[in-house]
């Protein structure tokens, strides 16, 4: 290997990119782009879900009841329904997500001992939405229920005992708040560079096939681990530096914490990268189309990052087979890494595992990576 | 001037017959996507890795304990014997959640007292965490309200006051599980339709102008509007077969139900499919090479996916985004396809989002084809 020879690659690469501005557009803009799409637009936070209530009843007590459904943030009074047939008809046309129907005997029902009920009726179509709609409600009720019991004790002049006999004090770690940015963000940043990475990689070798410049770099000097170094190393740096990019647009613009250490973030960022762009590589030897090349990057970086790395979708839910499969996509090991180093601050130790496979993943891919130019033309 | 149309549409027909690699693209990927997706896309929570640290030892928080290792909302995967034990789990992840129970709990309750149960929630997944607390509430409460109850039988709680409780009855409606895959499957069939129908006409397009064979239909009589009609009917008929096929297979395989009128969903269909071919279009007449048109397709299909509500509820999105998502016919046509497959519903409620897409497919065609002709000269 002769360092002069890899420059001299470097540089030829750096300048083809230069002069093909939108591809370079491409690559520095994207991490705005989808930090501003994914940042904003993703959240599975349900604040103001609009809801219908049903009064069958009219009383004091389901009227300061339904009034708790309206001073909640979590809800929006968008109908007060009289019908149960207006109910169906806004559930329906999907004017409000769930609608709360008190029974006509529901005062009566509260000073009887057993359960009172009352009705949620829940658009089940967006059923995560519906599962946590559920939660709230239950929790606007449980207060309600809660209050009532202690009135119902007091007016009785009785002490206050046996309110709750359990109580659950929950603290959530990580992520206080429970904010789905603070979930979704770190993740993006896989998503940017593995898109950056693949796609730009996934041209260089198929762009000098379609364009016929292969003999003239065939017919250099230059070995095939120098031709894939040249060509890889200024990809290497745009995606540094959309790395870059993307994690302070995390943490200053939308204040997502960051807990963990720097050399740290750098130390899998670099690794990732490796494996992005060695992956790209790979394809653009084996696929000489342009346009083949980098719908096949798409396809292995893309839907493996969005769907089996735990960017958005818990693993542990998936059935076993996909389960198994997770474990080659190989974003998988950097979104658990960045996602515990910047939530939990995680330490190298507490990564180990994450960062085992990714080294090894990283050394297979280079290793491929390196022997797989070839110099011949058929 | 049909006749011109015609001969089009045969020689596109006739391309797609012979590009082996085109016939792959249209019928693998898809479905593997819809597998993957079908199989990969949940939000659900059962299972959870829970770690148990009883302090208590006590008969009463055994029972509490047996709540959880019998509900399939939570898999208790280790029983701590220190609190450093559980901070641990839940550090390096092996646990999502913690229960913890300190000594004294059993005593509180035996005397009356309110007793405390903590539990500890790893908030990475801001989603699986809001779930889960909801869960652990009602095994507590439900733990709670049965101990209550269970004293006041036994006569040792004394002239106590009736327990408020009020039940929330939950009725889903047109999902009565709360299936997540019934959400995610028709959802996946409009993306796909999107992304394919969109990517093809362009690619179709683009491809003719960067091999020249362009310059030769030029030369023949075909008028502009023939040869962009002649290049549109075949993607039209091939998303319709798109739809059916992804369809299909996504229903089988997952049974999904479709309780809704076809007819229905073969209009918004027809409607979504003009929007996306008159996007392919207009990708094209901004594409010079085949290249240039994948980027161009990324860019603006990859914010129509987002912004469509296909796995998030758009009405949690800022007000922004929220305007923005009137211009993405996918929005749309995700209202019609979920309201026909799952919900069953008519035109009654449809009409305004079958006329949004109609509104913008118009609008995208009939500027697609302005530019089209002028890029022709």
């Amino acid at each position: 290997m002769r360092l002069q020879r890899l420059k001299a690659l470097a540089i030829k690469e750096t300048l083809q990119i230069w002069r093909d501005p939108r591809s370079l557009l491409i690559a520095l803009l994207m991490p705005f782009m989808q930090m501003a799409l994914l940042g904003y637009g993703v959240s599975l936070d349900i604040k103001h879900l609009p809801i219908c209530v049903f009064d069958r009843e009219a009383s004091q007590s389901s009227q300061a009841l339904l009034k708790r459904f309206q001073a909640s943030e979590y809800f929006t009074i968008v109908k007060v329904a009289d019908t149960y047939r207006a109910v169906t008809a806004a559930i329906d046309r999907g004017d409000c997500r769930m609608a709360i129907v008190i029974p006509p005997n529901f005062s009566e029902r509260l000073n009887d001992p057993g359960i009172t009920s009352i009705q949620a009726v829940v658009d089940g179509t967006d059923t995560n939405t519906a599962n946590i709609a559920a939660g709230y409600a239950q929790a606007v009720i449980g207060g309600f229920a809660a209050d009532t019991q202690i009135a119902l004790i007091s007016s009785e002049g009785r002490p206050l005992q046996l309110v709750q006999p359990v109580a659950l004090q929950s603290r959530v770690w990580f992520n206080e708040d429970l904010s789905s940015r603070n979930f979704i963000i770190p993740g993006v940043i896989a998503l940017v560079m593995a898109l950056v990475g693949a796609q730009l990689t996934s041209l260089t070798i198929a762009r000098e096939w379609e364009r016929g410049t292969m003999e003239l770099l065939i017919s250099t000097p230059a070995t095939p681990t120098e031709v894939m170094l040249g060509k890889l190393a200024p990809y290497f740096a745009i995606g540094l530096l959309d790395a870059a990019f993307c994690v302070a647009l995390a943490v200053f613009w939308f204040d997502v914490p960051f807990r963990g250490t720097l050399p740290t973030l750098f130390l899998v960022t670099v690794l990732f990268l490796v494996v992005v762009l060695g992956v790209g590589y790979l394809i653009s030897v084996n696929i000489r189309s342009q346009v083949g090349a980098a719908q096949v990057g798409l396809l292995v970086t893309l839907l493996p990052t969005t769907l089996l790395s735990g960017f958005t979708f818990p693993i542990d839910q998936m059935p076993a087979v996909i389960q198994a499969i997770s474990y080659m996509a190989f974003a998988r090991y950097y979104i658990t890494a960045l996602k515990a180093l910047f939530l939990k601050g995680s330490g190298i130790i507490d990564l180990a595992a994450p960062l085992g496979a990714m080294v090894i993943y990283a050394a297979v891919i280079a290793y491929l990576a390196a022997r797989a130019f070839r110099k011949v033309l058929d | 001037m049909f006749e011109r149309i015609w001969q089009i549409v045969i020689k596109e027909f006739l391309e797609l017959r012979r590009d082996k690699w085109a016939r792959f693209r249209l019928i693998v990927p898809p479905l593997v996507q819809m597998l993957v997706f079908g199989y990969a896309a949940t939000f659900e929570v059962y299972h959870v890795a829970t770690v148990v640290l009883d302090r208590d030892q006590t008969q009463e928080s055994r029972e509490l304990i047996s709540r959880f290792t019998f509900s399939n909302r939570f898999d208790v995967v280790r029983l701590a014997q220190t609190d450093a034990e559980v901070e641990r789990a839940i550090d390096r992840g092996e646990a999502v959640v913690a229960v913890v129970v300190h000594p004294g709990f059993a005593n509180l309750l035996r005397k009356g007292q309110s007793a405390p149960v903590q539990a500890i929630v790893d908030g990475t997944n801001s989603n699986t965490a809001l779930i889960a607390l909801g869960y652990l509430n009602i095994i507590v409460d439900d733990f709670s309200a049965d101990y209550a109850t269970d004293l006041v039988r036994r006569g040792l709680a004394g002239p106590h006051p009736k327990m408020v409780t009020i039940g929330l009855e939950m009725r889903p409606w047109y999902n009565p599980d709360l299936n997540g895959r019934w959400f995610f499957v028709p959802g996946v069939v409009a993306s796909l339709t999107l992304v394919l129908v969109v990517s093809l006409t362009a690619s179709a397009i683009v491809r003719e102008r960067e091999v020249g064979t362009l310059e030769q239909l030029m030369v023949t009589p075909i008028r502009p509007i023939e040869l962009i009609l002649g290049k549109a009917i075949p993607f039209f008929a091939i998303g319709l077969a798109e739809v059916a096929l992804v369809a299909i297979f996504g229903t089988l395989w997952f049974q999904i139900p479709f309780v809704g009128n076809p007819l229905i969903l073969l209009l918004g269909t027809v409607l979504f499919l003009f929007s996306t071919l008159g996007l392919g279009i207009l990708i094209s007449t901004v594409s010079k090479t085949e290249q240039q048109a994948f980027a161009s397709n990324f860019f603006v299909l990859n914010p129509m996916f987002i912004l469509s509500g296909f796995s998030f509820p758009i009405s949690s999105m800022p007000d922004v985004l929220q305007w923005l998502t009137y211009i993405d016919p996918m929005r749309y046509y995700l209202v019609v396809i979920r309201g026909t497959f799952i919900k069953g519903i008519g035109l009654d409620a449809l009409w305004p989002d079958m006329l949004g897409m109609a509104a913008l497919g118009c609008l995208l065609l009939s500027v697609s084809i302005l530019r089209f002709r002028k890029s022709l000269d």
